[in-house]
């Protein structure tokens, strides 16, 4: 008897218990205090990251026979945007990369002089926020060279990259950042090459970005533009990136 | 001063405060990197071997949600080229009242709604919670002799193996003596959780960190890739939710409340078996 109802006591408790971690868990998800304490184990990542694997530690490269035949397109696949479609239609021959704000001579570069700018290529896998993984062959510039081109303000601390992709009805554009050091690791690049090819639409022509060492959400496609900055809480929602203003993490090495 | 009677029982003191703490801090930790760990999963709800998800190999295992002939939605699970329906449970389940397409259920993902980047925050802080804990335990473990003395077998318990699986399988429990120790079968599964599969678990989820992976360009191979190490954390996980399940069982038969106690207490009471305290 008495071992009846003990059981039927954990029972209960078992039950109700489940039911209210979950529903305990799900309204602490939407405060402002939970999320943002959980989040400060992305700095703790951060730091433990970098003294196990130095700023300079190179991504894996592959070779040709571990290529995916078909590179994924995420996210946005054609821009809804009429100045971006008629650049297409031009093969992006009027396309200008505009680099402005913390530089020493802010300018514009054409697809051929970004092409003309030292290269690197590389196979590498690309790992989305999601869960998969793709392998893909890019060429592109330096984006180290690019930043000896200009001349970088020794203010400046991150660079905002502005994209043609509209991301909602309001019209909100694509952005990401990331900071100097990333910038300058020798696999940064701007490819404008995939798999041999001119970079097709679909993976964000004419120019993306490859941060090898973090996530997909990093590497903005369609990049028009790209922004110096020594803070970057004033564009956007303010924390660096489309979907870091949607609750991402702004490092993305995990 | 009286005789004992067979309904005699004395409290052992049987675990020390800093290993009871550290059990219910991985139970908290367990289940919510479980429960968000499958809310990740439902972001890309397939698994493939090898170094990507597309190299022309199917994945291995995948949920998805298909339209069927007759105009209705089902929901099924593929594990190597086999198809279920898993309609309700996996690949299509209700989620706010709505029939939606999702690989876990919404009572199994933390939190409930599709939310990755939430999902995420939740498994990263409580991996750190784990992994923390975990290497207080190990260090723990082996300066006071806990690993030592409980948890490794001794050449007594290697000649007990065959015995201790029949007692398992009959559910019969030592009494007097041996509940002071834990049995050979015990000590082994908690060895492999605790030197297999929890590093596994963090190997594989290390594998899965661009960043980390950059540490020694290529070591991710040595366990077939990244969408390999993805495959493996899966499978792990669900090893240990059959650890987690058998241990609770035997916990329960062997006397709950007893058990229950004893790790919140450390207080074990043991049965004083008649005629003395020696083993079964």
């Amino acid at each position: 008897m008495k071992n009846a109802e003990r059981r039927l006591f954990f029972e209960r408790t078992l039950a109700l218990g489940a039911g209210m971690l979950l529903a305990g868990c799900d309204r602490l998800s939407r405060t402002d205090w939970f999320p943002r304490m959980l989040g400060g184990a992305e700095h703790l990542t951060r730091q433990a990251q970098r003294v196990v694997t130095p700023p300079g530690a190179m991504a894996q490269e592959f070779t040709e026979a571990d290529l995916s035949p078909h590179f994924r397109s995420n996210g946005t696949a054609n821009p809804a945007n009429s100045a971006y479609q008629a650049l297409a239609a031009n093969r992006f021959a009027d396309y200008r990369l505009k680099v402005y704000g913390l530089v020493e001579r802010p300018r514009s570069f054409s697809l051929a002089e970004l092409q003309a700018l030292p290269a690197r290529t590389q196979i590498t896998r690309h790992d989305c926020v999601e869960g998969w993984s793709a392998i893909g062959k890019w060429t592109g510039a330096r984006l180290a060279a690019l930043l000896d081109a200009v001349g970088v303000q020794p203010g400046a601390r991150y660079l905002v990259f502005h994209c043609a992709d509209p991301m909602d009805e309001s019209g909100t554009r694509y952005y990401e950042s990331i900071g100097i050091d990333e910038a300058r690791h020798p696999q940064t690049l701007l490819a404008y090459g995939l798999n041999g090819q001119p970079l097709p639409v679909a993976n964000g022509a004419p120019i993306r970005l490859r941060v090898e060492r973090q996530l997909g959400y990093k590497m903005a496609k369609y990049v028009m533009g790209i922004e110096l900055v020594d803070d970057f809480s004033g564009i956007g929602g303010g924390r660096g990136g489309y979907w870091e203003d949607q609750g991402y993490e702004w490092y993305a090495g995990i | 001063m009286r005789a004992p009677d067979r309904r005699e029982s004395l409290l052992y003191y049987r675990h020390r405060l800093p290993v009871r703490i550290m059990h219910w801090i991985n139970v908290l930790a367990f289940f919510l990197l479980l429960m968000s760990g499958l809310q990740i999963f439902n972001a890309h709800p397939a698994l493939n071997w090898g170094k990507s998800s597309y190299d022309g190999k199917p994945p291995v295992l995948q949920m998805i949600a298909v339209r069927k002939a007759d105009g209705s939605i089902a929901g099924f699970t593929e594990v190597l080229g086999h198809r279920f329906d898993t309609t309700g449970v996996l690949g299509l389940s209700r989620s706010g009242g709505e029939p939606a397409a999702r690989g876990f259920p919404s009572w199994a993902t933390i939190p409930g709604p599709q939310w990755l980047a939430m999902g995420r925050r939740w498994h990263f802080f409580f991996a750190w919670v784990l992994v923390l804990n975990g290497i207080a335990y190990l260090l723990y473990a082996i300066f006071s002799r806990h690993l030592a003395c409980d948890l490794w077998p001794t050449t007594r318990d290697w000649g007990s193996i065959g015995r201790s699986i029949r007692d398992h399988l009959l559910l019969r429990h030592p009494r007097g003596e041996a509940e002071k120790h834990y049995n050979v079968l015990q000590k082994l599964a908690y060895l492999a959780v605790i030197f297999v599969l929890l590093p596994l678990m963090v190997l594989t989820g290390m594998a899965m960190s661009p960043r980390i992976d950059s540490f020694l360009p290529g070591w991710v191979d040595l366990i077939g890739g990244r969408q390999s190490a993805r495959t493996i954390h899966f499978i792990c996980a669900w090893l240990l939710v059959g650890f987690v399940l058998i241990h609770v069982f035997e916990a329960a038969v062997s006397g709950l409340w007893n058990n229950l106690c004893s790790m919140v207490t450390g207080r074990y009471r043991i049965h004083l078996v008649e005629g003395g305290n020696e083993e079964r």
